[in-house]
C-alpha cells in the first residue's frame, strides 16, 4: 500500500493498517502455537524478518533479550514485536491478538478435558504431539542462536549456558547476568 | 477430599498478578508454587490435569492455565480476571523496559548487555529443548519425528501452518499404531 493511502486512513481515523495486520498476523499464530511460546518462535521470526521485513535479525534478538530480561511468560516477545512495528499500542495489541484465539479455544474445551482422562485417544495424541514441540523448541534455539551469535565469545556464552542449564540446578537468572555483564564490559 | 475453595474474580487477579510478576525465563513452576502450595486452589493433582490441558492445546501454555483455574472458579468473568492479572504487569514492564532501551540504545554497554543475554537466553532454549527430548529416547519414531520437525522449521524455514498439518496427523497416526 502506497504511503500516501496509509496516511489518508490514520487521518481518517480508522484502524491503521499495520495494527490490522499485526493483529491479523498474531490471531493466526495463537492457534499454531501448539507446545507454548517457545515453540512459535521460529514461525514469528520467519514473519517478523523475512516475510513482513519488520525488523532485521539484530533487532529480533535484542527483543528476544528484552523478553528475557523481564519477569514474566516466554511470549513477552510477541508484544515487543508489536512495540517495534507500531509503539506500546502495537505491543498490547500484538499480546491480545496472540491470546483471544487460543484462550476461548481452551475456555470451550476445559470443562470436557475432565471426562476424557483416561481415553486411549488422549495419550494417543499427547505421544504424537510431544515429538512435533520438542523438534520446534529445538528449532527455536537454533533461530535463536543464528540471529543473536555473531562472534565467537556470543558462541562461547550460548554453549556454556547450555552446558551449565543441563549439568547444575543453577538459577537462569544468575547465568543471563553474567552473559550480561560480558556484554557490558564489550567482550561479546 | 477437601471441599474445593471458593474463588472470586478479584482474588484470581491478585493471585495471577503475582504469578506473573514472580518468574524470569519461564512462571510455570512459580505458579504451581501459588496455585497448589499458597493459595491452595488446586491440589497438587488437579494442578497437573490443568497443566496436561494446557500444554496440549494451542496457546501460551501459562495463558491457557489462568483461563482454566479462572473459569473453574468464577466463569468467563473469573477466566478475564485471572488473565488480566498475570499480563498486566509484565505487559507494562517490557514495554517500559523497551521504550527505555529505544533512549540508550546507543550506549555500547547497554547493546552489549542485552547481546550477552540473548546468546545466553539461547542457550537456556537449547537446553529446555534438549530436557524434553529425554524421554523421547524410548520411542525412535518420536525421535524420527522431532529431527523432522527441526530440519523443516530450522533449516529449511517452512512456514509453521504446512509443517504442523504434515506432521501432527502423521505422528497421532504412528502413535495410535504403535499404541500398547
Amino acid at each position: 500500500m502506497p504511503a500516501i493511502d496509509r496516511d489518508r486512513l490514520v487521518e481518517a481515523n480508522l484502524i491503521p493498517p499495520v495494527l490490522a495486520e499485526l493483529a491479523g498476523q498474531f490471531l493466526v499464530l495463537s492457534l499454531l502455537s501448539i507446545g507454548g511460546g517457545n515453540a512459535i518462535i521460529p514461525e514469528i521470526h520467519r514473519r517478523a524478518v523475512d516475510v513482513e521485513h519488520w525488523m532485521t535479525d539484530a533487532d529480533f534478538a535484542q527483543m528476544f533479550a528484552l523478553s528475557q530480561a523481564a519477569p514474566g511468560p516466554n511470549v513477552l516477545i510477541v508484544s515487543l514485536i508489536g512495540w517495534k512495528v507500531a509503539g506500546p499500542v502495537g505491543g498490547v495489541v500484538a499480546m491480545l491478538a496472540m491470546s483471544a484465539p487460543s484462550s476461548a479455544l481452551t475456555y470451550a474445551v476445559s470443562h470436557a478435558w475432565e471426562r476424557f482422562r483416561d481415553a486411549p485417544w488422549r495419550v494417543v495424541i499427547q505421544q504424537g504431539l510431544a515429538p512435533v514441540t520438542v523438534g520446534l523448541i529445538l528449532a527455536s534455539g537454533y533461530v535463536l542462536t543464528r540471529a543473536a551469535d555473531a562472534t565467537w565469545v556470543a558462541y562461547a556464552i550460548t554453549g556454556v549456558t547450555l552446558a551449565l542449564a543441563l549439568a547444575t540446578p543453577l538459577h537462569p537468572l544468575w547465568l543471563l547476568g553474567a552473559a550480561a555483564v560480558l556484554g557490558a564490559v564489550g567482550l561479546v | 477430599m477437601r471441599a474445593p475453595p471458593s474463588v472470586g474474580a478479584s482474588g484470581l487477579f491478585v493471585g495471577f498478578l503475582k504469578i506473573g510478576l514472580s518468574g524470569f525465563g519461564g512462571v510455570l513452576p512459580f505458579a504451581r508454587r501459588m496455585i497448589v502450595d499458597k493459595q491452595q486452589w488446586l491440589t497438587e493433582h488437579e494442578f497437573l490435569d490443568v497443566l496436561s490441558l494446557s500444554q496440549f492445546l494451542p496457546g501460551p501454555n501459562i495463558v491457557n492455565v489462568s483461563i482454566v483455574v479462572g473459569r473453574r472458579f468464577a466463569g468467563v468473568r473469573g477466566a478475564i480476571a485471572a488473565f488480566a492479572g498475570l499480563m498486566l504487569m509484565p505487559l507494562i514492564i517490557v514495554l517500559a523496559l523497551a521504550t527505555l532501551y529505544a533512549e540508550v540504545a546507543q550506549i555500547a554497554a547497554v547493546r552489549g548487555a542485552l547481546s550477552g543475554i540473548s546468546s545466553s537466553a539461547s542457550g537456556l532454549i537449547l537446553a529446555t529443548a534438549l530436557k524434553l527430548s529425554r524421554p523421547l529416547k524410548q520411542r525412535p519414531w518420536q525421535i524420527a519425528i522431532c529431527v523432522i520437525a527441526f530440519v523443516a522449521i530450522a533449516l529449511l524455514r517452512v512456514p509453521l501452518f504446512w509443517t504442523l498439518l504434515v506432521l501432527c496427523p502423521l505422528s497421532i497416526a504412528i502413535a495410535w499404531w504403535r499404541r500398547t
